[in-house]
């Protein structure tokens, strides 16, 4: 193995993974949730669909979007080898366990809280992404260009209340990934500094309630006012 | 006082353990858990039966000798206290303690309460000292060293190597330990010289010692009876990065 491999393999290596995939997942996640805010636009979709047909063609986007297909399958990729390690670093668990007050529940619980977080990543893009590419999608055309209408299908998807349901629960899985994994990504990184360690909890803490919440805010309308 | 111990009995590495109920009568609030240990092995002996087998040294709590997992936690209910200088005060009468040993596959049960905890040692050997060339000791202040560096230095050399961060871990990870042991020397002029070096062979050898990996939950830190911080986990990492970047090690 050369040093690189070496690196990025050793149990520090792996959580650089973690980190520097996780904390880009973040930058995408403000990306995401801010431009789907023209779903709330009230313009019967306009907005929504040239936004669709902007993400999807421009040659910028689709690099980015490449290097966040990888970065997902490596912070799944990794997460899985570095549970495994971990659980096995352990074989015979405490007979009393009172560890629970020692740290948050969020921060023991990343596996179960992102493998919610993947299903409904799956879920999400066959929903939306899988139909827009290569489903049947209705047409609609603004100033004699046509664009797939991606708007009908989100709407159609969220007026399921159990679509909605399911949405709105999986951002509070979120919201908890991402109470730990904002701070933790920095930590893993070795940015630990009396100066900015609090501001970078704080940020971590706004972005966990933030996020999730535009998120949720998006079904949540159009499921009662669309 | 009256107590109901839950003691983990394990004949050797090979056997299957399992807890056994012992009944303690008159303690005293004064005593210490090992002395409380103490009177029930001779309860046990008197009886004509296996004493329980727990690590102890200096009982003065810098030794890093003494283990056990008390209801549930590393060293017991106090915080920053070893298991020796947890008193039978902090308990009630009639309480039931449940007496486990560290739990990682990196510290095998030796029998009973004693785990084997050479993976340290050998984490130690593999970087964690200062190669000098000997003769007579140098003078005192030959070195500046500023007051606050000498300060968080001592901070992580306060670690006593007991292994409480990989008991109370849950991915039975030793980065506490290890980046203790990093950063003591790493912020001195004396450890500087071989830093590099240093973080790359410990945590090769903490990976092969089959410890987790971090998740920076933070419990280490919270169970840590000399309250090593976090921040040395961080300094490790930024450490191994520089080191793994820049090393002539490939």
């Amino acid at each position: 193995m050369s040093w690189f491999t070496k690196t990025l393999t050793s149990s520090i290596g792996r959580k650089l993974m973690m980190a520097l995939t996780g904390l880009f997942l973040i930058t995408f996640l403000i990306i995401h949730a801010s431009g789907n805010l023209q779903l709330l636009a009230n313009d019967g979709g306009k907005a929504f669909n040239l936004y669709t047909k902007f993400m999807t063609t421009s040659p910028i986007i689709k690099t980015v979007s490449y290097i966040l297909y990888t970065s997902i399958i490596v912070h799944v990729i990794w997460a899985i080898l570095l549970t495994r390690l971990n659980v096995s670093a352990r074989p015979q668990k405490y007979e009393y366990d009172k560890l629970g007050q020692s740290s948050t529940w969020a921060s023991r619980s990343m596996m179960l809280l992102g493998t919610i977080i993947l299903i409904f990543l799956v879920i999400h893009m066959k929903t939306f992404w899988f139909v827009y590419k290569f489903g049947e999608i209705g047409m609609v055309t603004y100033d004699g260009v046509e664009y797939k209408d991606l708007y009908t299908v989100v709407v159609n998807a969220f007026k399921n209340p159990l679509y909605t349901g399911f949405y709105v629960v999986s951002m509070v899985f979120l919201a908890f990934h991402l109470a730990h994994g904002f701070w933790s990504g920095f930590q893993t990184l070795g940015l630990n500094h009396k100066k900015y360690t609090p501001l970078i909890k704080t940020v971590g803490l706004i972005i966990a309630i933030v996020i999730p919440v535009v998120f949720a805010i998006q079904p949540v309308y159009v499921l009662l006012f669309a | 006082m009256n107590l109901t111990l839950k003691v983990w009995r394990q004949k050797d590495a090979n056997s299957k353990g399992k807890i056994e109920t012992y009944p303690v009568t008159d303690i005293s609030s004064d005593m210490s858990f090992l002395e409380m240990l103490d009177v029930l092995n001779e309860q046990l002996l008197e009886k004509g039966e296996d004493p329980v087998a727990f690590d102890h040294d200096c009982r003065e709590g810098i030794c890093g000798m003494c283990s056990l997992f008390i209801n549930g936690r590393p060293h017991g209910p106090q915080n920053a206290t070893t298991t020796c200088q947890l008193h039978m005060r902090k308990f009630k009468d009639g309480d039931t303690i449940f007496i486990e040993p560290w739990r990682a596959k990196a510290f095998p049960v030796v029998k009973d309460l004693v785990v084997d905890r050479t993976a340290f040692d050998n984490i130690i050997q593999a970087g964690g000292y200062i190669s000098v060339s000997t003769g007579n000791a140098r003078d005192a202040n030959e070195t500046p060293i500023p007051k606050e560096i000498a300060d968080q230095a001592m901070d992580a050399a306060s670690c006593i190597g007991c292994g409480a961060c990989v008991a109370a871990c849950k991915n039975a990870s030793a980065m506490l330990f290890v980046s203790a042991k990093v950063s003591q020397l790493a912020l001195l002029p004396q450890g500087k010289p071989e830093k590099q070096k240093r973080v790359e062979a410990m945590v090769a050898q903490m990976d092969k010692e089959g410890f987790g990996a971090c998740t920076n939950t933070g419990a280490c830190e919270a169970e840590c009876p000399k309250e090593i911080s976090i921040t040395n986990i961080a300094r490790m990492n930024r450490e191994y990065f520089s080191a793994k970047l820049s090393s002539n090690n490939t």
